[in-house]
């Protein structure tokens, strides 16, 4: 386990410098320089040289990558180019606004196709798990910005039931915050929960024709006591990468649900530093999303090991 | 013919992606109304039958832009599966005939590596490099399809590579590039198809979100995406703004799904089981 361990923390860590290689390399590229964007046409060149040192601009390309890859390192991501402020506080604040509300999605997700999935593997062919699949065949298809139109529509502006947009914060007391991430979190989750719905569904399905599962029935098991005791447990394993990735799905997807609820979170920040060309912000902010995609990988692959140990000598 | 009806979802799927397709080709060559010609009077007006989905706030005919929006989404999502193919199926190949080679790792690798950066995540990138426009939207997707095709290709490969028949034409002489083009590829051409489709509906849920969020086609050109983007302020005066375009991605992205999944039950009767 220590051997395999070691050997997927290595690949995470080169995985982590290559990413980083291309995405600085491919934001390094942009045409346009910061420093005369923020002066303006009439800035004077030293002035010009000045801020290029201040911002870090100058150098060769090597050590520009090893300041700002160091400083990753050490919680340091630059600063801002427009607004003079540090990236990391930056980002820090909108994080509050993401990563709930990509964890909120998740549970309710999970809390969704659980049943869902166990209940239509259970009855196969009925018309309840006939139903089952057309919804999330719906959900698959429809693009949650537009349910997450359709759900202001009816909820916030007909209803009043919840707020059209916005984010209190969490100081305006947990609940309060909670019901404004409601509506975005249940757009998000919509998709994430029939793909989820599906494979759940499928994975049961496939070990409740196996052999051990008749076995089980054969010693006297009920049809449920042998799903519960035995086939979950054992669909578990393919429902276990789904969620994995999900949970970088729903980081990304976030990026588009928070324009539709004008929430203040990472999306909002990286279209904003798009647009005001603030390179760096832009930079750390993928990198970031990256970094938990390939740990929250790396941490799926771990409790696979820990969960099936034949995952382990396979490799 | 009879291929049709072997599959409850093949029907359905094959009208429905036909029915878009079929507007989209329409709008090549008419339209009902212009939909470069701004018509304030006519502004904001709900369905009739002078205008079957009503008009927008500019008083363009919203039939008339989901049909040429049809274009747009249907040619992105298009061009992106091709690229993505066009490169992920040949890196496929060259990783399967060489297992465990160093070529076989460097693309795995490489592989990943994309898989780590979400479609969203790529756009965003190329966007702050080279601004928004369709064609960078279909480079997004298209190298977010790359890695897709790459292993489903060599995962698809590598257990034709054991078979009697392949060991059959290497004795006889034939380099692993040859096999590869001659036996290979035919024999996962139909796993290629079925993801093809399911990736082309990918392509249009992506395409839609980002014109959504302005980082997809530009003005003029019409896109559902956008269309959305737009009617999201007038949401509350006038919803069908927002109820028609939002139908068109979800009938299409559900019929390319449908057919995705009528094919694959229909071309390969051993895959045949509950979608995931």
């Amino acid at each position: 386990m220590l051997q395999y361990f070691l050997k997927r923390l290595l690949s995470l860590g080169l995985s982590l410098v290559a990413a980083s290689v291309v995405i600085f390399l491919a934001l390094e590229v942009v045409p346009g320089d910061p420093a005369s964007y923020m002066l303006g046409l009439n800035a004077q060149e030293d002035t010009l040289a000045a801020l290029r040192q201040e911002l870090g601009l100058g150098g060769s390309i090597l050590e520009r990558y090893t300041a700002w890859a160091g400083g990753l390192l050490v919680g340091d991501f630059g600063t801002s180019y427009t607004y003079r402020t540090p990236v990391a506080g930056m980002i820090a604040d909108r994080l509050w606004v993401s990563l709930p509300l990509a964890l909120y999605a998740l549970v309710l997700s999970t809390l969704i196709a659980f049943p869902a999935g166990i209940w239509a593997a259970s009855r196969r062919g009925s018309h309840a798990d006939g139903a089952i699949m057309g919804v999330t065949q719906l959900g698959i298809a429809i693009p949650n910005f537009w349910f997450a139109m359709l759900m202001v529509l009816v909820f916030a502006i007909n209803l009043r039931w919840f707020s059209a947009g916005g984010f209190p914060g969490w100081d305006a007391g947990f609940f309060v915050a909670l019901k404004a991430l409601t509506l975005p979190a249940i757009a998000l989750a919509l998709p994430q929960a029939s793909i989820l719905t599906r494979v759940i569904r499928s994975s049961l399905l496939d070990t409740l024709g196996e052999d051990f599962i008749r076995t089980a029935r054969a010693k006297g098991l009920s049809k449920g006591q042998a799903l519960w005791r035995h086939a979950v447990r054992n669909a578990l394993i393919p429902v276990l990468t789904i969620l994995g990735l999900q949970f970088s799905f729903l980081l990304a997807g976030a990026i588009i649900i928070e324009n539709v609820f004008f929430l203040p979170g990472l999306g909002r920040l990286v279209f904003q530093s798009i647009s005001a060309r603030d390179i760096i912000v832009v930079e750390s902010v993928v990198m970031l999303l990256v970094f938990a995609v390939i740990v929250v990988n790396f941490a799926v692959d771990m409790t696979y090991a820990w969960v099936d140990p034949r995952l382990r000598r396979r490799r | 013919m009879a291929l049709l009806f072997r599959s409850r979802t093949l029907l359905p799927g094959a009208v429905l992606t036909l029915l878009f397709t079929l507007a989209a080709l329409i709008s090549l060559v008419w339209v009902p109304y212009d939909t470069t010609v701004v018509d304030i009077a006519n502004r904001m007006k709900p369905p009739s039958w002078l205008h079957p989905f009503g008009t927008d706030q500019f008083g363009r005919d919203i039939l008339s832009m989901i049909m040429v929006g049809a274009r747009t989404s249907i040619a992105v999502a298009l061009v992106a599966v091709g690229i993505g193919m066009a490169v992920g199926v040949p890196l496929g190949l060259a990783a399967a005939a060489r297992k465990g080679g160093l070529m076989d790792e460097i693309i795995m690798r490489a592989n990943d590596l994309v898989f780590a950066f979400p479609s969203l995540l790529i756009a965003v990138m190329i966007t702050a490099v080279f601004g928004a426009s369709a064609l960078n939207a279909i480079i997004a997707i298209g190298i977010f399809n790359i890695p897709v095709f790459a292993r489903l290709t060599r995962g698809a490969a590598l257990s034709l590579w054991n078979r009697e028949y392949i060991l059959a034409a290497r004795v006889a002489g034939k380099g692993s590039a040859r096999i590869s083009l001659e036996h290979i590829l035919p024999n996962v051409a139909n796993l290629l198809i079925v993801q093809g489709t399911i990736q082309f509906s990918l392509g249009i849920l992506a395409e839609a979100g980002l014109s959504y969020v302005g980082l997809g086609a530009q003005p003029p050109t019409a896109s559902w995406g956008r269309m959305l983007a737009d009617s999201q302020t007038m949401i509350s005066l006038a919803p069908h703004l927002a109820l028609f375009p939002g139908l068109a991605i979800l009938l299409t992205v559900l019929g390319l799904n449908l057919l995705g999944d009528g094919l694959r039950d229909s071309l390969d009767p051993k895959l045949r089981r509950a979608r995931t």
